[in-house]
């Protein structure tokens, strides 16, 4: 069997992210994991992905992560800030980002928490999670999933928008409203659940990594989760998976995206 | 200083002169790249007070904070890129010392748009469902005309005054962008009363003779009233192509948000001779181009 670490599980697991993605959707990648999940989904099943390079250009191969003296990324087109946005506006994107806090609508935190004139913790803004929530796919990793994260009631400031059909007018959800998944270091969740009250796009247990209950995933989450009557285990790294990830992470960033780089499986 | 349409050559000093209390001022560039930030340690040294700052806000944002300027920030995010986190805005956010209005990105470019067009509002979707709108109830929604749709109406951020930072500036106000990224400037020159820049250096206006300069120089000189040469203008920020960010000296900046950074200001925002303060033109010059 393939020795794997938690990090390398998690990774192939949030390629799947893409899978039913449009064949050139533009992929805003932010962070280590981010961009090794995305550069997978585009290596194994989604060629025509667009991505930048991280700052100003589309890049035509994937930058790799970390330090790279002399590397020139290839480039095939310009990305600023305002294109940007207009794509945002557009719909042609899935953004997988790393809020603070998310909550049982999938409502996200990234501006502050506690009250709000005095906040306890100032964190970033809004950037530009509004914006993105209700046009774009959305995706979300959390390294640590505690009830710090996923918040009991809603986030301390919904910067992201959710399924909560009382914040809308008429309730009805905005155009691109359509998150997909969360990834985090215990399991993958979706938003493919039906609450116990009714209420659709509940956020729903879609597997759990290797040595993962159903009861300590909801230990640690603020919220009821939806368990369907069998839950997936999450599936391992392929050795081509695992060959992209070294390729495109010479330097081995993914060993410190989770505290003291666990393996895959848990030691029984 | 001179006031002529064909020469618009200020000092740093002069173009802070052109400021008063209470002004809403836009800073161009974005998070710690290509900032104004020679014009920015001129406004820590002055007595100017009250004002609103509308910035996608860096150590901009951080420095005039920790200097009591700020009465009104408008923003969608403060961040040193590189480092995440912008300790001096998390300071003063924290301990309630300036009102807010946070807003989206793509909102903010609308509210700079919309004053561009003399409008006041562009709609958009960007805010909807979220804690933007509970927070700044002075933003209102409206009803599409042609459909069931609910719009945000992003209102217009009419600036008294635009401040930017370019590569080569003419005396004239022509100036080019030397980054891949023009970011926003262009908007908030054109969201302004009045628009001056700094450049890393005043060239003759031939040097804009050149078909690919001029994809780059998206303020056209109208929109500019004075032009300020301030080598290495924008450290510790960013200013592609010329030099990157001063990681180092940024992680210094944030750290003295915790202590007081009155050793700061003396050692690098009073300091006679600044690139030398900051380890010389050749420092600057070797500090590589962000990549993440």
């Amino acid at each position: 069997m393939t020795d794997f670490t938690l990090a390398e599980l998690v990774i192939a697991a949030a390629s799947e992210i893409f899978r039913d993605e449009e064949p050139e959707v533009f992929a805003t990648l932010i962070g280590t994991l981010p961009k090794l999940a995305g550069y997978v989904a585009r290596e194994t099943f989604l060629p025509g992905m667009m991505m930048s390079d991280g700052i100003y250009y589309l890049a035509a191969e994937p930058v790799p992560v970390g330090p790279r003296p002399g590397f020139e990324p290839k480039k095939e087109g310009h990305i600023g800030y305002e294109r940007v946005f207009t794509i945002v506006a557009k719909g042609k994107r899935h953004a997988f980002v790393g809020p603070v806090q998310v909550d049982k609508y999938g409502q996200m935190n990234l501006s502050c928490i506690g009250d709000y004139d005095k906040p306890k913790v100032t964190m970033l803004g809004v950037r530009g999670l509004p914006g993105n929530t209700v046009n774009n796919r959305t995706s979300m990793f959390f390294a640590n999933h505690n009830k710090r994260a996923l918040v009991e009631g809603e986030v301390s400031m919904v910067s992201g928008a959710g399924y909560n059909p009382k914040r809308y007018p008429n309730g009805k959800y905005p155009i691109g409203l359509d998150h997909r998944q969360i990834i985090t270091n215990l399991c993958v969740l979706d938003f493919e659940g039906r609450s116990s009250d009714g209420r659709r796009h509940a956020i729903r247990v879609r597997s759990l990594h290797p040595g993962v209950t159903f009861e300590e995933v909801q230990d640690n989450t603020g919220f009821d989760l939806v368990r369907p009557n069998n839950i997936p285990e999450t599936t391992a790294p392929t050795e081509e998976q695992l060959a992209i990830m070294r390729k495109y992470d010479p330097h081995n960033l993914r060993a410190h995206i989770f505290k003291d780089n666990p393996p895959g499986r848990r030691a029984s | 200083m001179s006031s002529s349409v064909l020469d618009k050559r200020m000092s740093l000093a002069d173009i802070v002169d052109q400021l008063s209390d209470g002004m809403t001022i836009g800073i161009g560039g974005w998070g710690a790249r290509q900032k104004p930030m020679a014009l920015i340690r001129e406004i820590v040294k002055s007595d100017l007070k009250d004002l609103t700052i509308v910035s996608y806000g860096g150590c901009d944002v951080g420095m005039l904070a920790s200097s009591c300027k700020i009465k009104k920030l408008i923003f969608s995010f403060v961040t040193l890129d590189a480092i995440p986190l912008e300790a001096h805005f998390r300071r003063a956010r924290s301990a309630g010392e300036f009102e807010v209005m946070e807003i989206d990105e793509g909102m903010f470019q609308l509210g700079l748009k919309a004053a561009a067009q003399r409008l006041d509002f562009l709609p958009c979707i960007a805010g909807l469902g979220t804690d933007v709108m509970t927070h700044n109830p002075d933003i209102q929604m409206i009803k599409s005309p042609y459909s069931d749709d609910h719009y945000v109406a992003m209102p217009a951020l009419n600036l008294d005054v635009a401040l930017c930072h370019v590569t080569e500036a003419d005396q004239r106000g022509n100036s080019w962008i030397g980054g891949p990224d023009m970011f926003f400037d262009e908007w908030f020159c054109r969201a302004a009363e009045k628009s001056y820049l700094t450049c890393e250096r005043i060239v003759e206006s031939s040097a804009f003779n050149d078909d690919h300069k001029i994809l780059r120089m998206p303020i056209e000189r109208n929109l500019v009233a004075g032009v300020a040469e301030a080598p290495f203008g924008a450290h510790p920020t960013s200013c592609g192509p010329d030099y990157g960010f001063d990681v180092p000296h940024l992680k210094a900046y944030n750290d003295t948000a915790k202590e007081g950074w009155d050793g700061y200001v003396t050692e690098f925002v009073e300091a006679d001779d600044y690139v030398k303060a900051v380890g010389g033109a050749d420092h600057i010059r070797s500090l590589p181009l962000p990549a993440f």
